[in-house]
């Protein structure tokens, strides 16, 4: 056996997302799918793309915990763990200091504030509503005809600002086709709704403090950290692997505890 | 893996049985009157003054309680959108509008539960009183409309601080000026040393309560919100009556039984939760074993305390009724509201709080003026928010609940 590996897997709306981490906690593996309507296998997958990742097997794995949304549908964890705890726990790894954690998901968004010690001092999570998350992004991307991935460069031409002000997903679409009769290119309209994100993000707390940002929205699409740190007015710094972070939360926690559930 | 443990088991409480006999004579009194026209039926706001139309012969039944049913077997979404659909907004209370709704179609869960009811006891009178919000006289009213009965109420101040001997008087002359109206219903002149009696009863029927409420100050507590969501039913319907006072005779014993042989009624009971706002009726077995797996015991709420009414003093009947229903807790300001949290803080020993943030029900979601953070800071206590409905499923997102319900918890944890 190679040396011990410990996973975290992250079962979420839209992504399954697999860390693999040593005894140090260094990130070894990782791998992020699609979640689609099949949590078991999805989790299933991503595990064994992160094994490869990591040119490991799973003997390798001495322990896994699962997180997320699908976190009771992974046959193979040992225990669970909530998304809450272990975004928390992959930020403050790379963040070890007092912070607060915007994640932006695919269905949900989280504030979560750590004291220095890493121990959580309170959280909150988005009301039943997707606007302001991943899934408001996509479906904004379908509305104009856009590739989710194309969102981050497409914003970076952006030269002038437009002002998308609903709070709901829907009645935002509705709005971006009245910027389309108006004339509003393109680049514009996807700024607009990463500054659309931003608003919904910044009205969930006054942000005192260091912040941190993490999930898909904030790995794939840099433009809204920028637009975060001047929403709050100070830098916001991401980790290294931002959407992983709940899925290295989860693996650091079945490196250090013995199985929960 | 958790969900392939067994769940651990809810411990039954013996009474019940009994509770359930309590339920079912008083639906099937009111159905028998409706039926033969004698005694008269009034409808009346939970926390309206039913002690005044018991004294004066009325059956007296609670279209709230109602609302509750239709929540508790999630039959209200099939119903909200027909009184959406008569211009009742989805906005506005769900016990509104999926009671409406149900009238429409004409049906009720009831009779599924007891044999021989096929629909509602039909009223003689409607009475309101505007204390828990506006909807409930809405609700009256429409029923007024609707049936061509007579709906009469008592229009209440609200976010007041300490209840005065003013506001008491006010509501207190409103309550005697339904006198005349509901003579002329009867059939009959008020008897206020009936009357007495019956305040008399209702205040025995509160101290029972409020003792039984009481129970869950002790360690483990042998009795959860959920229980009492359920055991509150005789307060609630027939309160100003013997048999609720001989229900909670009969509840209070097995309670304190459990407390001197240390029985939990969440077993290894680790924290203990205060609710906030409305039940979410339809979820009820849900989330009370989600609770029961996480070790935590919701030891008080705000909601089974609402049929607390301690002012109630027979040598006073009408004023001692004003100032009971006055001072509740949805009537009163923030300030009050927050001292109360404490008050139950203290004696219940709560680590946290639950605030439901009940779309339709703005009256009873306190989170929304700040209430959670203030308490955080002069108290110390860390809350979580949930957003769902008392009736309107549509408006609660299980999966957010039950991983903020488990992250409070594992937060609470982290504390210990």
């Amino acid at each position: 056996m190679a040396s011990p590996l410990f996973a975290g897997i992250d079962v979420g709306a839209a992504a399954t997302k697999v860390a693999l981490v040593d005894a140090s906690g260094a990130l070894v593996g990782k791998a992020a799918i699609p979640s689609g309507m099949d949590f078991a296998e999805a989790s299933e997958t991503a595990r064994a793309l992160a094994l490869e990742d990591a040119g490991a097997s799973a003997g390798d794995l001495v322990r896994t915990v699962s997180t997320g949304y699908g976190r009771k549908n992974v046959a193979f964890a040992d225990g669970t763990k909530t998304e809450i705890a272990c975004h928390a726990r992959g930020a403050h790894f790379y963040f070890p200091e007092a912070i607060t954690i915007i994640d932006i998901g695919g269905q949900d968004n989280k504030i979560i504030k750590l004291d220095a010690a890493g121990n959580r001092l309170d959280f909150r999570m988005n009301r039943k509503c997707a606007a302001g998350t991943g899934a408001f992004l996509e479906e904004i991307a379908r509305r104009i005809g856009v590739r989710i991935e194309e969102m981050e460069g497409l914003a970076r031409l952006s030269t002038e600002r437009v002002e998308i002000g609903s709070f709901c997903t829907v009645f935002s679409a509705t709005e971006i086709l009245a910027l389309v009769r108006r004339g509003a290119k393109v680049p514009d309209i996807v700024k607009g709704a990463f500054r659309s994100v931003v608003k919904r993000v910044t009205e969930m707390d006054p942000f005192e403090g260091k912040v941190v940002a993490t999930g898909g929205v904030v790995a794939y699409n840099s433009t809204v950290v920028e637009l975060l740190s001047d929403a709050v007015g100070k830098p916001v710094r991401t980790p290294p692997a931002p959407q992983l972070s709940g899925a290295i939360g989860a693996a650091l926690y079945a490196r250090n505890e013995p199985a929960s559930s | 893996m958790a969900e392939e443990k067994k769940a651990p088991a809810f411990k039954k409480i013996m009474a019940a049985d009994m509770m359930k006999k309590v339920m079912a004579n008083h639906f099937y009194d009111l159905n028998n009157a409706a039926k033969t026209g004698s005694p008269k039926v009034a409808w009346c706001t939970s926390v309206g003054p039913a002690e005044l139309l018991r004294a004066m012969g009325f059956l007296v039944y609670f279209p709230e309680n109602h609302g509750a049913v239709l929540g508790a077997t999630r039959t209200a979404m099939d119903y909200i959108p027909l009184a959406n659909a008569v211009g009742y907004s989805p906005e506005i209370c769900s016990y509104l509008t999926s009671d409406i709704g149900a009238f429409l179609k004409g049906e009720t869960p009831l009779s599924k539960q007891y044999k021989e009811i096929t629909s509602l006891p039909k009223p003689n009178v409607l009475v309101y009183n505007t204390n828990q919000c506006r909807d409930v006289k809405d609700w009256m009213q429409w029923y007024g409309r609707r049936l061509n009965v007579p709906c009469i109420g008592i229009e209440t101040f609200r976010n007041i601080g300490d209840v005065n001997e003013d506001a008491v008087k006010a509501i207190s002359a409103q309550i005697k000026a339904l006198v005349p109206t509901l003579e002329k219903i009867s059939g009959r002149k008020l008897d206020i040393d009936k009357l007495r009696e019956v305040v008399g009863l209702s205040r025995r029927c509160t101290d029972l309560w409020k003792q039984v409420l009481e129970t869950s100050s002790a360690i483990p507590s042998p009795f959860t919100f959920f229980d009492g969501t359920i055991h509150m039913g005789p307060a609630v319907v027939a309160r100003g009556t013997q048999e609720a006072v001989d229900y909670y005779e009969h509840l209070l014993p097995e309670l304190k039984k459990r407390i001197a042989d240390k029985v939990a009624a969440v077993e290894g009971e680790r924290h203990r939760i205060y609710w906030d706002g409305m039940p979410v009726w339809g979820k009820l077995r849900e989330l009370s074993t989600l609770f029961l797996e996480q070790k935590t015991c919701v030891v008080a709420s705000t909601y089974c305390n609402s049929w607390v009414f301690t002012a109630l003093d027979a040598k006073d009947p009408f004023d001692s009724m004003a100032r009971a229903y006055t001072e509740l807790f949805i009537v009163r300001s923030d300030d009050a509201k927050e001292k109360y949290i404490e008050r139950m803080r203290d004696l219940f020993k709560f680590d946290g709080i639950l605030f439901h943030d009940s779309k339709t029900c703005p009256n009873n979601s306190n989170n929304r003026y700040g209430m959670p953070q203030r308490l955080a800071e002069k108290l110390g206590i860390p809350s979580v928010v949930i957003h769902g409905d008392l009736n309107d499923l549509r408006c609660y997102s299980e999966e957010q609940s039950v991983t903020q319900i488990e992250a409070f918890i594992e937060q609470l944890e982290g504390k210990k």
